[in-house]
């Protein structure tokens, strides 16, 4: 890729706060470090990403307002977590975090149980008990 | 530029913002001690160069790609072939692990640290996933807070101590363990000749000869092979996605463009003026062309993406593509591997 090449497709997405260093070759063939404020493929790729994961948290959040799911499950997509990953902050298996996701047994959980969850997802009490 | 210039002589130490967090930390920290190393320079030596294809490791639904050795490897063989000696610790308790960085930073000494990016709240916030093996330098404090030097930012930056614990310590795969390491001996004088011989041999052999059909050249037949029927296979939705985060994998930070192959190309190139050897500067200018191609096929998979169109016969095209690619890439390192070193 020559120097001229190196791709400037700005987006929202980085804000215009960082642009990252990509190798480049100048007119003698030389390689050279130059900055790039982002690539369209990229940009795509990660907006994509995003919907995705967005999707996925309307989804649930709407599933938690019918009364089908607990917040839990909920606030594991918004912190684009997965079940292992949520697991292991919680210390728990995989198979109680996921009985956790009924709201039955969220209803009844302790409130040490309430508070290492609201400590993984770095929110309140009152906010794991009621979504927004 | 000038700016930056100023704040890096008030901390003594010299950031310099390079492509990828490992190489760039290793170039970083190894500068501080009077070992001039670019991050390629790095990279080559410790064969950070590869490709992987591992349908069965999934991150959040999607099969892995990798354009890279695992983490933490350029590191080792960095040091190992330059006679770096390294102190390395993980810590079981934050509070531990915190303890023992701040009693290194006060002997005045930068401290490379393992995190994830997740936690880390200057990062560009579309970019915060929870990627465990980012890499990062600790140069000080101020008050509480600790001075980063971030080897992917423009410029050194500032974090507060919850937030670096977090980092440090968040769980999953792979858990960073507080992991932090600094050289604890750095040789007066290093010849790069004999570290950049071994670093080829090891990257021509990891290239061509592992035995499994996920890694290497292997590896990218294998995905275009796969990638081929995608669409049938997962359905449409999800083949996009899939396609997406070969991309991501292949264009996002860390990778110097083209998924390594720009930076390996600027090894080459270095390496060909140290050792002397004019094949290594023609096979940079050709891995260079690779690389373009390994850009078209991003591009095209881009807009595959965008109109996510669902015709077999665009994913036909990409798959070809990346044959294109793996056959270029045979041929590159073949050649390489019998450059008389």
């Amino acid at each position: 890729m020559k120097k001229e090449d190196v791709p400037q497709d700005g987006n929202n997405m980085h804000e215009g706060s960082f642009r990252q260093l990509f190798y480049a070759t100048d007119n003698a063939g030389q390689y050279v470090p130059v900055t790039s404020v982002g690539w369209e493929p990229e940009n795509v790729a990660m907006q994509q990403a995003w919907e995705e994961i967005n999707e996925r948290v309307q989804q649930a959040r709407a599933r938690v307002l019918a009364g089908e799911i607990s917040p839990v499950a909920y606030y594991m997509e918004k912190t684009i977590m997965d079940l292992p990953l949520l697991a292991s902050y919680v210390g728990k298996f995989q198979w109680q975090v996921k009985r956790h996701m009924k709201p039955a047994v969220f209803n009844k959980l302790s409130e040490g149980m309430l508070r290492k969850y609201a400590a993984a997802f770095k929110i309140t009490l009152q906010e794991l008990q009621n979504i927004k | 530029m000038d700016e930056v210039l100023e704040v890096m002589s008030d901390t003594q130490f010299h950031h310099a913002q390079t492509a990828h967090c490992e190489s760039g930390v290793i170039s970083n920290i190894f500068r501080h001690y009077g070992l001039e190393i670019s991050e390629p320079m790095a990279f080559g030596i410790g064969a950070g160069i590869f490709f992987g294809h591992l349908p069965f490791v999934k991150v959040n639904g999607v099969p892995g790609t990798t354009y890279r050795v695992v983490p933490g490897a350029i590191f080792k063989r960095v040091s190992k072939r330059l006679g770096v000696k390294i102190e390395s610790q993980t810590f079981s308790n934050p509070q531990k692990g915190m303890e023992a960085l701040d009693r290194v930073l006060e002997q005045g000494r930068p401290v490379g640290l393992l995190s994830s990016v997740y936690y880390l709240p200057y990062f560009p916030p579309a970019y915060r996933f929870h990627f465990n093996a980012h890499n990062l330098v600790a140069y000080g404090k101020d008050g509480d807070n600790y001075l980063i030097s971030d080897p992917i930012m423009e410029q050194v930056t500032e974090i507060d101590p919850k937030s670096l614990a977090e980092a440090r310590f968040a769980k999953g795969f792979p858990a960073p363990k507080g992991k932090m390491y600094y050289p604890v001996e750095v040789p007066k004088e290093v010849s790069f000749a004999q570290p950049i011989r071994d670093g080829i041999k090891q990257a021509c052999s990891d290239m061509l000869n592992i035995p499994l059909p996920m890694f290497g050249v292997k590896g990218m037949r294998f995905l275009a092979k796969r990638l081929k029927h995608y669409p049938e296979k997962v359905g449409d939705r999800k083949a996009v996605l899939y396609l997406g985060n070969i991309i991501r994998m292949q264009e996002e930070i860390g990778t110097g463009g083209a998924g390594f192959r720009f930076m390996y190309a600027a090894f080459l190139q270095e390496a060909a003026g140290i050792l002397r050897r004019d094949e290594l500067s023609e096979l940079s200018a050709e891995l260079t062309r690779i690389g373009d191609t390994w850009r078209t096929f991003a591009f095209n998979a881009g807009r595959v993406c965008k109109s996510r169109s669902a015709n077999n016969v665009s994913y036909g095209e990409l798959s070809e593509m990346l044959m294109q690619c793996a056959a270029e890439e045979e041929v590159l390192f073949r050649k390489l591997s019998k450059v008389k070193l």
